[in-house]
């Protein structure tokens, strides 16, 4: 189960992660619905770009602009946050999105709560597989913690200055 | 001052509502202390020794006296009756209950007040000039600025989860009173050549463990961009700072690392996709956020003079009374460091006299000064003899301002966890030994600032004299550096030699003090004389002879400050 579009939804994706003797050129790749790691479809692009789905994941120290031309390739882009204190996947959603433009569905993997939910939604995010251990349906609440926000983002082009016509009594 | 629409009221009750169901969830077990921690932290609630402890955010260091009142309320509801400023113009209560914080944050709410990112990996408190508005050296009134970049800042998506805290002062006047050479990111408005206001942005300052003054990014920077030039800088500094060291985690070193050419470069390509587009400020975002800040109604006066035939009087107009803008008017210091209290500590009853001060006197604002004393920003010349008499009663009215009891100091071993040291009763020790205000009043301008850790609350690279507190073998000992400095020649001090006893610590000051009086020119301050001799006179004084360590100070019982009475076992800390 994962969430998508505010809903709590079944999802047959897998998630590959590299173990510690696996390599990106020589890993097996699983047939069916599978999100590889960058380095894998960088490494094995001229035989898994012929898969009619395939997914793939950035690390949080990698960089969107490495998608860049295969944005179209990907039923799903996911991005790893390792730990949920580590904010640099954030920026990649939003480089992904704005930057790049891409439109398909961006997933938050990894270490992800229902308190950091909120801003990866508006960095970009429109799916998230929450930890395990978390109930699923509680960390949803997360989605709507504001109604309203000040800045700009993925979620939102114009800053709330140029949303709303601010006109406080001074 | 700025005062909330619908739209900031109702994202900081949300954020209220948020923060008082994260802490049901850890209550209930439901969040993990790990996982609690950074939410609470972004909440302002850190864990110290006694219990935890609420640092509310004061926009850069403006406050009226409702919110003062306000203080003063948290401060007996929830806390043990008093408060302490900060050098970051917030203020910080020691004794929170977490059950008690979400009803804190309500009621701060209710006065237009929060402690959003007072701590945390994320854009604190942004800090300002505390005479921004007023003073005579002002190029353009920083506040509106100020107040857009808070705004901004709140709640940025992509930047709750930095590396490491960051921290931006602005400045508004020729004169640097917000010290931000020692900021991640320090903005100072400028005028070019045809007159439109930008600002000069320094990156890269900051003291704590890797002290270093902040370097010029870009000269130039006009305030439409403000916000995008900054943001591109935060986001390169999301991207690639550090994250495997907490202590090479600040953007400083990442500029360092690069090379602020290179950091420059990279800024600059992300900001080619922002520059121009919809975050640029309006003019009308610009003029409505302006207008909260517009001069209240000065009376038309002409500037008299002050001076009395009460000696005590005179003195506290030389020190603590500041020049204003409109003639017959002054801005006036409080000072919080009276001999005998922490530095930057108030009392309720204070905070509730200050406010009616500030309604009596000052068109119902106060500043906090990152010197931790309060401003009255607008006081008429010819109500100083009332404000004085009545300020004296409330014991705010030390004539020390920028003398060497107005020190600067962290709340240190008393309180924080991260503390070597005690600094609130060393502070103690130095105001009592030179208390006497002619003694003061000669020495003249000093600063002396004291941090109980590497993490330099107190400022102490900045200081004139700088006071470190480091563990040895579980023991508290005090590090001396000599002739840092804030402001327009912000530097760094240097480190004397080995480091003395609690005890010594006076007889050291003492004797830092001595080889100024005797080396001194006329009107040479003491920075000057440092600078002009260096730290070797100095050192061979200090370390000329042994120091007997002076036996009324010895014991840990010295200085305690108030009640420490630590609470009832709480099952949420291992600690307790």
């Amino acid at each position: 189960m994962i969430i998508k579009n505010k809903t709590v939804v079944n999802d047959d994706w897998y998630v590959l992660r590299l173990g510690e003797n696996d390599t990106p050129e020589t890993v097996q790749v699983p047939t069916g619905k599978i999100i590889v790691p960058l380095q894998v479809w960088q490494a094995q692009r001229d035989t898994l770009q012929a898969r009619a789905q395939l997914g793939v994941w950035l690390g949080s120290a990698e960089r969107a602009e490495d998608l860049q031309h295969d944005l179209g390739r990907f039923a799903v882009i996911a991005v790893d946050f390792p730990k949920f204190a580590d904010g640099r996947g954030y920026s990649i959603a939003y480089h992904l999105r704005v930057r790049l433009g891409y439109q398909g569905e961006l997933r938050a993997i990894g270490d992800v709560l229902r308190d950091q939910m909120f801003y990866m939604q508006r960095a970009g995010f429109d799916a998230f597989a929450p930890r395990a251990d978390k109930d699923i349906h509680e960390a949803l609440k997360g989605l709507s913690d504001f109604s309203v926000t000040y800045q700009a983002s993925a979620d939102e082009a114009q800053p709330l200055f140029r949303r709303v016509s601010r006109r406080g009594q001074p | 001052m700025y005062r909330y629409d619908a739209f900031d009221h109702r994202i900081t009750a949300e954020r209220v509502a948020q923060f008082r169901d994260q802490v049901r969830r850890r209550l209930s077990g439901e969040l993990s202390e790990d996982e609690f921690r950074i939410l609470r932290l972004q909440n302002g609630l850190y864990m110290q020794i006694h219990a935890y402890m609420l640092r509310i955010a004061v926009p850069y260091g403006l406050v009226s006296a409702a919110q003062m009142r306000m203080f003063a309320h948290i401060a007996r509801k929830y806390d043990r009756g008093y408060g302490h400023f900060t050098t970051r113009q917030n203020i910080q209560f020691n004794w929170l209950k977490l059950q008690d914080a979400p009803d804190a944050l309500a009621d701060l709410a209710s006065v237009e007040m929060h402690a959003n990112q007072t701590s945390g990996n994320c854009i604190r408190n942004i800090t300002s000039d505390e005479f921004a508005g007023v003073a005579r050296d002002e190029i353009a009134d920083p506040r509106p600025y100020a107040e857009i970049l808070r705004q901004w800042s709140t709640f940025h998506p992509e930047f709750a989860y930095l590396p490491r805290k960051f921290k931006f002062a602005i400045t508004g006047a020729v004169n640097d009173r917000a010290a931000i050479a020692v900021h991640d990111i320090g903005l100072q408005v400028v005028k070019n050549a045809q007159g439109e206001v930008g600002f000069r942005v320094l990156v890269g300052g900051g003291l704590g463990r890797t002290p270093i003054i902040g370097v010029e990014i870009c000269d130039f920077v006009s305030w439409q961009h403000i916000i995008t030039y900054v943001e591109s800088i935060v986001r390169v500094y999301n991207e690639y700072g550090r994250r495997d060291n907490i202590y090479k985690a600040r953007i400083k070193i990442l500029v360092k690392a690069l090379g602020i050419e290179e950091f420059k470069r990279q800024v600059e390509e992300d900001w080619q996709f922002t520059k121009d587009g919809p975050c640029t400020i309006t003019q009308a975002e610009l003029d409505r956020v302006s207008a909260y800040f517009v001069a209240p109604a000065y009376a038309q006066l002409s500037d008299m003079a002050t001076a009395s035939d009460h000696p005590a009087f005179n003195r506290w107009c030389e020190r603590n009374v500041k020049p204003h803008k409109v003639p017959g008017y002054v801005s006036v210091v409080l000072s919080l460091k009276r001999t005998g209290i922490a530095p930057g500590d108030a009392t309720a009853e204070q905070m509730d006299a200050a406010a009616e001060l500030a309604e009596r006197f000052s068109f119902g604002e106060l500043r906090i000064t990152h010197m931790q004393n309060l401003v009255l920003a607008d006081v008429k010349q010819s109500d100083l003899p009332d404000l004085w008499e009545a300020a004296r009663k409330l014991g705010m009215a030390t004539a020390n301002i920028g003398l060497l009891t107005d020190m600067i100091c962290c709340p240190g071993g008393d309180f924080c966890t991260l503390a070597n040291a005690r600094s609130i009763p060393l502070a103690k020790a130095i105001a009592e030994c030179f208390d006497d205000l002619d003694f003061q009043h000669d020495i003249g301008d000093i600063e002396i600032n004291i941090s109980g850790c590497i993490n330099a609350c107190g400022h102490h690279h900045v200081g004139h004299i700088g006071i470190l507190g480091v563990d040895k073998d579980g023991e508290e000992w005090y590090q001396i550096q000599l002739g840092g400095a804030q402001g327009n020649e912000a530097r760094l001090g240097k480190v004397i030699g080995r480091s003395f006893s609690f005890e010594q610590m006076p007889e050291v000051i003492a004797r830092l003090l001595q080889v100024y009086v005797r080396e001194r020119y006329d009107d040479e301050r003491f920075i000057d004389t440092v600078r002009r001799l260096g730290i070797d006179p100095f050192k061979a004084e200090v370390y000329g002879t042994p120091i007997e360590a002076e036996e009324e100070l010895r014991g840990p019982g010295y200085g305690l400050v108030g009640d420490v009475t630590p609470y009832a076992t709480p099952y949420y800390s291992p600690r307790f």
